[in-house]
């Protein structure tokens, strides 16, 4: 019995806000490998395009609350998603033809093109911040839980309860959906292959006629829907707050360098491995240990490896070791 | 250095922004202005070495900053007795396990040599030391933030002159560059910023937490200053006299006085920096880091040890970012590592930068003058703009008062354009690089 309550609480509290955190990093991470991947530079924005897009999310489901729509018991923001889509493409799109192009055209160096995601950063931040204002928003309603601890503790009659919320299992299963479909898209249609053979081999692509242009819209087309998904999960489940977002960056490109930058797959499977190490090594295990050890071996502290505080080291460090240990990833990404 | 018409004449337009501020709101305003310049640029002239002399990318410059920043509260901060007596000797044993982990580990991966058995071993001494270092630590940490914790709550300073500080913040900033080079120089450029924006947030961090170093976010508060107090001056006979000679309310001159000798300061060593680099930049070191940041393989195969290089220039730059980071402590008189963002910090410096000319000393003091200037006066300019344009709406609108709220985050976006457009326009920035070519022939991209 007590195994089952130990692990029920190390689900309760690392597992599930482990996938959950892991699935919304997966789907930044896909945009910045899907850029690094075509356009081969490190795209500082990314983190801000997420905000700029969930913004619109806000805006919308504060809208639809006004004008009294729900889809109880599903929270409003996802009938507001739609928007902050369209509006996140739209501003890539812009940003890409008024700004990236230029250096494209000109085969500017990789640096150029960070250095120009920079400006672009702090153009997306002020608008969020000029719009929406810089304060933590939350905007979910709807039904709370999916699972409620007492009715779990009823149901199993087990000391410890096991919760689930709905933002966790939706950011789950959308982010599903869209990971499914995205792989579709890339493996069996002819823009995806022509998007991999792009990534994989520029010019070669250029020589078999593939259009690059129309590869690089689709590219932004995918980040930016990917962005706009991504903020609205993780402001869903956690709250909105534009520093956060950009602060999401060192986290996502972790994700993305651990699994091979230009890796698709690979951007997952670093996102849940930058995920469930910062859940697992920031997590006070004094409680779980109870239920293990014999009284006597009792912890008397927290035995938390890392104070919450520190879990952007968790990222850092990940990022370290694999770029020291194997520059290109697990899953061999490219290194130009 | 020869200083030729173009930049006198940006060096003019700025005097005019800032005599116009003078005259305008305040000189006081002005003053301060000129004051965050100065340090600003000294922020830029540090980055300019990386990035301008060296290519390198990086966009840690918060951390560095606020590492100076640190050495601002160490050295001029009294030390706490109590403190020391109560967790000095813990803390002392579990900087002892610290040191003793790391030669261990050193020992093994330089005698180990089976390669499987090296990393089983490294990995089992970090976490044995990280537990022992934690044994040590922990209580140490607890007993120092303890006492008196409203009042200190940690370890205080050296209790030396504030002065100090701007070299020790140098010597810090230097330490930790070395540290971080070590581990990330080497790698490709992208990677290498992405590291270097994590450091700065891991640093951050560190400081905001440990209170027994720094206080945290509990901030400490008045630094003593290496200038004088407005109110010993407002009691002094011989500034009595010099204001009433100049004919200025006492208060203000006061101020004013503390502030111009804060500029004082700070000019002889922005001056000092800049010949410093000058000099570096002109000797043969400079050109053999030009030559190495536009072309790394060619320099390489002339026998030149580029990482080696590399890590030098990352450590000369950081120390030159400590330095205006200790400056900044020592003019705000406090240290608050919650204000450390990494968009005032980081990011702007790299507009300074790439505005003023990246790979021009002087082109960095002017980028930094021109945007901080435009950073501070943005707010301003902006709540004005959205005044004038939604004077028509009634006063108790909603959107304009929103709108109002939000005018100072138009910074942000000025900002971005000026980025974007000069980066577009003129890629070189206002002062572009001088390269002194010595064939016959002038080689142009």
């Amino acid at each position: 019995m007590d195994i089952l309550n130990a692990l029920v609480l190390f689900a309760n509290f690392v597992i599930i806000p482990g996938i959950t955190y892991g699935s919304q990093l997966a789907l930044g991470a896909l945009g910045v490998t899907l850029i690094f991947g075509i356009l081969r530079f490190a795209n500082f924005a990314h983190g801000d395009l997420m905000a700029f897009g969930t913004m619109f999310v806000i805006l919308a489901t504060w809208l639809l609350q006004d004008l009294g729509v729900s889809i109880f018991p599903f929270p409003t923001a996802l009938i507001a998603l739609p928007l902050g889509i369209i509006s996140a493409i739209l501003v890539s799109l812009l940003l890409d033809r008024s700004v990236y192009r230029f250096y494209r055209k000109k085969k500017s160096a990789p640096v150029v093109f960070l250095i120009a995601s920079i400006g672009i950063m702090f153009l997306l931040n002020g608008i969020v911040r000029f719009v929406i204002g810089p304060d933590d928003r939350r905007f979910i309603d709807g039904a709370k839980f999916l699972v409620k601890v007492t009715e779990f503790k009823n149901a199993t009659g087990l000391k410890e309860g096991l919760a689930i919320k709905l933002s966790q299992g939706i950011t789950f299963f959308v982010a599903l959906a869209v990971v499914i479909s995205l792989f579709i898209f890339l493996q069996k249609t002819r823009t995806g292959k022509s998007m991999r053979a792009y990534s994989d081999n520029s010019e070669l692509a250029l020589l078999s006629g593939i259009d690059p242009e129309k590869v690089v819209f689709y590219a932004w087309l995918i980040a930016g829907t990917l962005a706009a998904v991504a903020g609205t999960l993780y402001g869903l489940d956690k709250s909105f707050k534009p520093f956060t977002y950009f602060q999401l960056l060192l986290p996502i490109f972790a994700a993305a360098i651990l699994g091979g930058i230009g890796n698709p797959l690979g951007a997952i499977v670093g996102a849940y491995t930058v995920a469930f190490s910062e859940v697992t090594i920031t997590y006070a295990y004094k409680k779980f240990l109870r239920y293990l050890v014999p009284e006597s071996w009792e912890p008397n502290n927290l035995v938390q490896l890392l104070s919450t505080d520190y879990k952007f080291a968790v990222s850092f460090i990940i990022l370290v070791v694999v770029l020291l240990v194997r520059p290109t990833g697990i899953f061999k990404g490219r290194v130009i | 250095m020869r200083i030729n018409n173009r930049t006198l004449v940006v060096f003019i337009l700025i005097a005019v922004g800032l005599l116009s501020v003078g005259f305008g709101q305040s000189w006081n305003v002005s003053l301060s202005i000129i004051n965050l310049c100065l340090v600003s640029s000294v922020m830029a002239l540090g980055l300019n070495v990386q990035w301008g002399n060296a290519g390198l990318l990086n966009v840690g410059v918060m951390g560095f900053t606020a590492l100076g920043g640190l050495a601002g509260v160490l050295i001029s901060e009294s030390p706490v007795a109590e403190a020391w007596s109560a967790g000095g000797i813990s803390l002392g044993l579990s900087l002892l396990m610290l040191i003793l982990t790391i030669i261990v580990v050193i020992f093994i991966r330089k005698f180990i040599h089976n390669r499987t058995l090296r990393n089983i071993l490294t990995v089992i001494t970090i976490i044995a030391g990280y537990f022992l270092i934690r044994m040590f630590f922990n209580p140490a940490v607890d007993t120092i933030e303890s006492i008196d914790s409203a009042k200190t709550g940690y370890l205080g300073g050296a209790g030396l002159p504030i002065i100090i500080s701007w070299f020790v913040g140098a010597a810090f900033a230097a330490g930790a560059a070395w540290v971080i080079g070590k581990i990330s120089l080497g790698l490709r450029a992208d990677y290498f910023a992405i590291a270097t924006l994590g450091i700065s947030e891991i640093i951050i961090a560190i400081l905001k937490n440990e209170d027994w170093l720094t206080r945290g976010v509990k901030n400490v508060t008045g630094l003593k200053r290496p200038v004088p107090y407005e109110i010993d001056l407002q009691q002094s006979t011989w500034f009595i006299d010099l204001s009433k000679f100049l004919g200025s309310n006492l208060t203000e001159a006061s101020s004013i006085f503390v502030k111009l000798c804060y500029a004082g300061l700070f000019l002889l060593f922005l001056t000092l920096l800049i010949w410093i680099t000058q000099r570096a930049v002109n000797a043969p070191w400079g050109r053999m880091m030009r030559a190495i940041r536009d072309n790394e393989d060619a320099a390489s195969a002339m026998g030149k040890d580029v990482k080696a290089r590399h890590l030098q220039t990352f450590i000369f730059g950081a120390a030159i970012m400590g330095m205006a980071g200790a400056m900044l402590t020592t003019l705000d008189g406090q240290f608050t590592p919650a204000s450390y963002a990494p968009l005032r910090f980081t990011f702007v410096i790299w507009v300074m930068v790439i505005v003023g000319g990246s790979g021009n000393n002087l082109g960095s003091v002017v980028g930094a003058f021109l945007i901080w200037f435009i950073w501070v006066e943005a707010e301003p300019a902006g709540l004005w703009l959205v005044d004038t344009l939604t004077s028509g709406m009634s006063d108790d609108s909603s959107i304009r008062e929103h709108l109002l709220r939000s005018a100072p985050h138009m910074r942000l976006i000025i900002m971005g354009f000026v980025l974007l457009l000069v980066l577009r326009f003129s890629p070189n920035g206002i002062l572009p690089e001088k390269l002194r070519r010595y064939s016959t022939k002038v080689y142009r991209e």
